[in-house]
């Protein structure tokens, strides 16, 4: 599995060179066991186990508050950067334990990006947006070819290519969200989260966020909070259903299954109640 | 029926005095738009007052003497008044607290807002600002009987009263207000910002210095403009311990004398009003006024560009 991360691609400060540059498709899969998530003392994602397919698609679906965002940060320890957070468990990454004592979330955080629900481009020009995160990462290749190549996996290439010098900021809420999408890209992750990458976005934004997280696939392995339920049908090859029972309890993972199965024949009164839309 | 019978019962009790009332908003209205006024007149006078003793003192003195002229001989019996030397006093002790309260200021900003715990960041902060609250005589005599006799150690040519000495202290003033100011915009800069870059596999450093920092850095340009006006109109600190000798500033190992500080010297002389030495305090201070009143200009435009970012 190592080399597989070695070769997809010439970015990294914590691997030596690399002789190809040529990104492989197959990237890495997920697996977390027994995986509990606090704000201090205060307990809101409990014993989450499931497998993330590599190069597929997998939607968290739920009601809100019931810690899919919390579950999805502590793939890639964004968890603990707000105070007090913290995270109980073994969460992998191909055969590698992400919080292993001797794990340096920062080259984690590389490995395993994130696309969060509001755009967050950086204040700088469109270029720099994608160039910035492969440059701290000490990425020695073509920069420009670099930032193309992310742009246009992200779907922005043509409509940003001719003021590549503008700030980020100029963009419409829809091409920031893909900016951040290429700027993820850029560092070549192996998985990418995504928290509601579009409930802020219009229809035709999250149209086109929706082809793009098609051909992200190809590449990499992708997860995705979604409150929409017709797009996590549309989009995703697994579905994982999280529900709190009682008021006050931890949230859990209530239901994962394929998402054929989810929306057609889900095992459990509650995941069928959620995605007819009875309730939530 | 019983509760409407219960309302019109108890309706005697609700007699509001309504004239009285009325008397009464209008009369707080006046009060606040007397002061209101007030503060704004006050502010017209003392530019109007600035103006007119500018133009006295014109009327005597060629602008081009003013402006080029390297000698300040205002009391001598032909004198010259080449703004330049007390403008030169002012430059070289600002610059010296800039390159002091800068550097510090912002480095404890950035440690207050992105490395501090929220708990110690709750005390710092306000201790911080009480710090820029010591009055400057205070620093003025710091830097007089404890910095000049320091620097001497290892400069022993330095005279007592010297620019060096009344810059650094005057940096150590300012940094209250640029480590605040500009930890306030720091701060400001959305969580989200910080979140992007974590998440890229930046570290606390690269998000700090390379994300947040250039992020607010139109609120860290107005700190600075702000320090630097305060260090300009700063009167205390360079009147006790820079020297007063009216000479162009080259040196910090130098005395000289500020515009502020020939202000406080002929004011606190017995100079007859409407004599010639006496409209040069106002020409002074208008040439003070100006610089302050462009440095807030500046600033203001790069607040505002600064609110408009987020
Ligand atoms: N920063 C935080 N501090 C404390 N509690 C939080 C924080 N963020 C979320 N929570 C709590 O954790 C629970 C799960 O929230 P979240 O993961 O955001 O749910 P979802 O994304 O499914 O809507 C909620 O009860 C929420 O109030
Ligand atoms: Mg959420």
């Amino acid at each position: 599995m190592s080399e597989v991360s070695g070769e997809r691609s010439g970015v990294g400060r914590d691997q030596g060179g690399q002789a190809s540059t040529v990104p492989k498709t197959s990237a890495l899969g997920m697996k977390i066991e027994d995986l509990s998530a606090y704000y201090g003392s205060f307990k809101a994602v409990t014993n989450v186990s499931l497998e993330i397919q590599p190069n597929r698609v997998t939607a968290l679906i739920g009601p809100s508050g019931c810690g899919k965002s919390t579950f999805i940060r502590c793939l890639n320890r964004m968890h603990e950067v707000i105070p007090t957070a913290y995270a109980e468990g073994c969460v992998k990454l191909g055969d590698q334990d992400i919080y292993a004592k001797d794990t340096d979330p920062v080259t984690i955080r590389r490995r395993i990006g994130m696309v969060f629900q509001k755009p967050n481009p950086f204040s700088k020009s469109i270029y720099e947006n994608v160039a910035w995160g492969a440059r701290i990462n000490g990425y020695k290749g073509d920069m420009d070819e670099l930032v193309e190549r992310s742009l246009k996996r992200a779907a922005l290439w043509d409509e940003v290519k001719d003021k590549l010098k503008k700030s980020g900021l100029d963009l419409s809420g829809g091409q920031q969200q893909r900016l951040v999408i290429a700027r993820t890209l850029a560092v070549e992750p192996e998985v990418i989260l995504m928290d509601e990458p579009a409930s802020a976005l219009d229809p035709v934004s999250t149209q086109k966020i929706e082809d793009t997280m098609q051909e992200l696939k190809e590449r990499y392995t992708v997860v995705i909070v979604t409150h929409n339920m017709q797009q996590a049908a549309r989009i995703s090859d697994y579905t994982g259903f999280f529900y709190i029972e009682n008021m006050g309890d931890p949230g859990r993972l209530w239901e994962f299954d394929e998402t054929t199965k989810i929306f057609s024949s889900p095992s459990r009164k509650e995941t069928e109640d959620y995605v007819t839309g009875r309730f939530g | 029926m019983a509760v409407n019978a219960e309302r019109s019962a108890n309706s005697e009790l609700w007699q509001r005095d309504s004239r009285a009332r009325h008397f009464r908003e209008r009369a707080i209205k006046i009060v606040l738009a007397a002061c209101a006024y007030a503060s704004v007149l006050t502010t017209f006078g003392i530019v109007f007052v600035l103006i007119f003793e500018t133009i006295n003192f014109f009327r005597e003195v060629s602008i081009l003497d003013f402006l080029t002229s390297t000698k300040w001989t205002a009391s001598f019996a032909n004198p010259s008044f080449g703004i330049i030397v007390l403008a030169s006093g002012t430059i070289l002790t600002t610059l010296i607290a800039i390159a002091v309260a800068l550097p510090v200021g912002l480095l404890a900003a950035i440690y207050l807002s992105e490395y501090a715990s929220p708990r110690l960041r709750r005390w710092l902060k306000p201790a911080l600002e009480i710090l820029a609250g010591v009055p400057t005589i205070v620093y003025g005599y710091f830097a007089l009987t404890f910095v000049t006799p320091l620097l001497q150690n290892a400069i022993p040519s330095l005279p007592i009263f010297n620019v060096l000495s009344a810059g650094l202290v005057m940096g150590v003033m300012i940094i209250p207000t640029i480590a605040s100011v500009s930890e306030d915009a720091i701060y400001a800069v959305p969580r989200s910002l910080r979140e992007g870059a974590y998440a890229l596999g930046a570290t606390r450093r690269e998000t700090a210095t390379r994300i947040v920092v250039p992020a607010a850095l139109s609120g860290i340009v107005a700190a600075t403009i702000l320090g630097i006006s305060r260090a300009v109109g700063e009167t205390m600190i360079v009147a006790v311990a820079a020297g007063n000798l009216a000479q162009l500033c080259l040196s910090p190992s130098q005395s000289c004398q500020t515009m502020t500080a020939f202000i406080v010297q002929v004011a606190s002389g017995d100079t007859p009003t409407g004599s010639l030495t006496y409209s040069t305090i106002f020409a002074v201070g208008s040439t003070l006024f100006l610089m302050t009143l462009v440095l807030n200009i500046v600033s203001y435009m790069f607040v505002r560009r600064f609110r408009e970012t987020y």
